[in-house]
């Protein structure tokens, strides 16, 4: 779908790491270059014209992420580095000054570093306590393996929508009723669900979402932290310094804006702002569900393709997203990406920043393909034909 | 060396790799891992004075690390500290394109072509890093 708007998709490449980043549409990069041609003023500052039409723009990207997961209020908006960064000020901003030693994290051992290692910092200062929901079989979040990992003291789930490596989507809504039931809040690592299928946070009611930009067609450098309203308002800013502050004028007498300005400090990446905006009208033109329905049947029609080749062991052949992980029998995954690389197609080896996950799926380290809408039947005959042939990876892997 | 030659000589060393084995008593253990976080190599080293007597390893890393550690051990096992720094600087000349010792590295010439590939260099050079960094150590 949509390839013309792709200018890399003009070369010989075959791009199939897209859970590490997406490829950048032209009207995106010409929207990041108008900015930085035309208008590259600052935000919330000057009383000129440049500078008004850079507000303009900056909040009309706000109203775009707002419309684009369904949040009731503009101020639930802001803009971050990343989804790391998001995931950072929930956990320092918020949930450090709200737990107490042996209060209890629920998460999974296939999340995100950026769901782990924050967590994990606030365990050693705090003495919080870190829980994992157990897998099942498929290497599954369920309702069940929740309910049996709740105790008193539960007091937040984190987890990711979609995880990196295994690609099952979670039952988020079913998640937050059980958590809010329980008093307990949940947050959620959309870096990998946001881009590929419809959300919206109000009807899954989750109280905290964080996702990144360059993994939708956006820049690199932006994400989005959202949170509820009334738990935002006491989020407290980790970084201050300019554009966030009413007046200082004495340490005990300082007065900071307004969300979500006051979690806004310094001057933000406005070009990469700018050209999510626009990615997202990108986004909304071709239609989430349409995004999710196609990379679905791409993501079916390769694992039919991958499945009667015995030296290829699919290590999650019932998820339902566009992430298909896998091992070359007794082929390093590193030694399969180059290989695959000598005919340009890019794909991830690795552990995916998931380095838990070993625990439970008892592999180290896996191919990965992560598929996204541009991505064709074409490509994946391409992919499949090259790993069809065994003697040929072992051959060529160096 | 041409390409088919060096591909076996590293295909020997990855499928049959040298010391690969687990320390005994008397052994200096050190990791060596590249950025990338894949390749993970122990390696462990019993000295005779300055001399590296023996280089045994385990973990887990592509062909071209395994192979790469595996030759290292060969061409190292017997050399003296000072003489095996000068091996592995001749051999980062070797990745890094410059001029370099033919003679001095031996089968390890294999990897002239491989390393000039993405990020393979790094991955040839992990084991030499690691025994790089533990010879340093050893000899401040």
């Amino acid at each position: 779908m949509n390839r013309d708007d792709f200018p890399l998709l003009k070369e010989d490449i075959i791009y199939f790491d897209n859970g590490a980043t997406s490829l950048k549409p032209k009207c995106v990069i010409d929207k990041m270059n108008d900015y930085y041609t035309n208008y590259p003023a600052n935000t919330h500052r000057g009383d000129y014209d440049l500078s008004f039409k850079v507000d303009q723009e900056y909040e009309e990207a706000r109203e775009l992420v707002r419309d684009f997961i369904h949040a009731k209020y503009l101020e639930e908006i802001v803009f971050t580095s990343g989804t790391t960064e998001s995931l950072n000020m929930i956990v320092n901003g918020f949930f450090a000054n709200l737990l107490e030693a042996n209060d209890e994290v629920l998460i999974t051992s296939s999340e995100h570093a950026s769901n782990i290692l924050p967590w994990f910092r606030l365990a050693r200062k705090m003495g919080i306590k870190i829980n994992y929901i157990p897998l099942d079989s498929n290497y599954y979040v369920t309702l069940d393996h929740i309910k049996k990992a709740l105790t008193a003291n539960t007091k937040v789930i984190s987890i990711a929508g979609i995880t990196n490596v295994i690609g099952d989507i979670r039952p988020i809504k079913q998640i937050c009723k059980l958590a809010h039931e329980n008093n307990i809040f949940v947050v959620l690592d959309g870096a990998q669900m946001v881009p590929h299928l419809p959300i919206d946070v109000l009807n899954l009611d989750v109280d905290f979402l964080a996702f990144s930009a360059h993994k939708m067609c956006g820049p690199t450098g932006v994400g989005v932290l959202y949170g509820k309203k009334e738990l935002l308002e006491h989020l407290e800013p980790i970084v201050l310094g300019g554009g966030m502050n009413e007046s200082f004028d004495n340490p005990s007498e300082v007065i900071l804006s307004e969300l979500p300005t006051r979690l806004e400090a310094g001057t933000r990446n406005i070009a990469g702002v700018i050209g999510f905006g626009e990615a997202i009208k990108y986004l909304n033109k071709i239609g989430m569900d349409n995004i999710y329905k196609y990379e679905l049947e791409l993501r079916k029609y390769l694992i039919d393709k991958l499945l009667p080749l015995k030296h290829i062991d699919i290590i999650n052949i019932e998820s339902d997203s566009g992430i298909v992980t896998f091992n070359v029998a007794n082929v390093f995954s590193q030694d399969v990406a180059y290989y695959l690389n000598k005919y340009n197609i890019c794909v991830r080896a690795g552990n995916h920043c998931a380095k838990i996950l070993k625990s439970s799926v008892g592999v180290n380290n896996t191919v990965r393909v992560s598929l996204y809408f541009y991505n064709t039947f074409e490509e994946i005959d391409s992919l499949v034909e090259l790993l069809s042939d065994y003697d040929k990876i072992v051959k060529e892997m160096i | 060396m041409d390409k088919e030659q060096s591909r076996e000589i590293i295909m020997e060393n990855y499928l049959h790799p040298q010391n690969r084995d687990l320390p005994h008593d008397g052994y200096d253990a050190i990791n060596t891992r590249n950025e990338s976080c894949i390749d993970n190599i122990n390696l462990y080293i019993k000295w005779n004075e300055d001399i590296l007597e023996d280089i045994v390893f385990d973990g887990e890393a592509c062909a071209v690390s395994i192979s790469s550690t595996s030759i290292m051990i060969k061409n190292l096992i017997g050399k003296k500290a000072k003489e095996a720094l000068e091996y592995i600087k001749e051999f980062y000349h070797m990745t890094n394109g410059d001029d370099f010792n033919q003679e001095l590295l031996g089968d390890a010439c294999c990897y002239l072509e491989v390393s000039k590939q993405g990020n393979r260099k790094v991955c040839a050079n992990l084991p030499l890093k690691g025994i790089e960094k533990a010879i340093l150590e050893k000899i401040k």
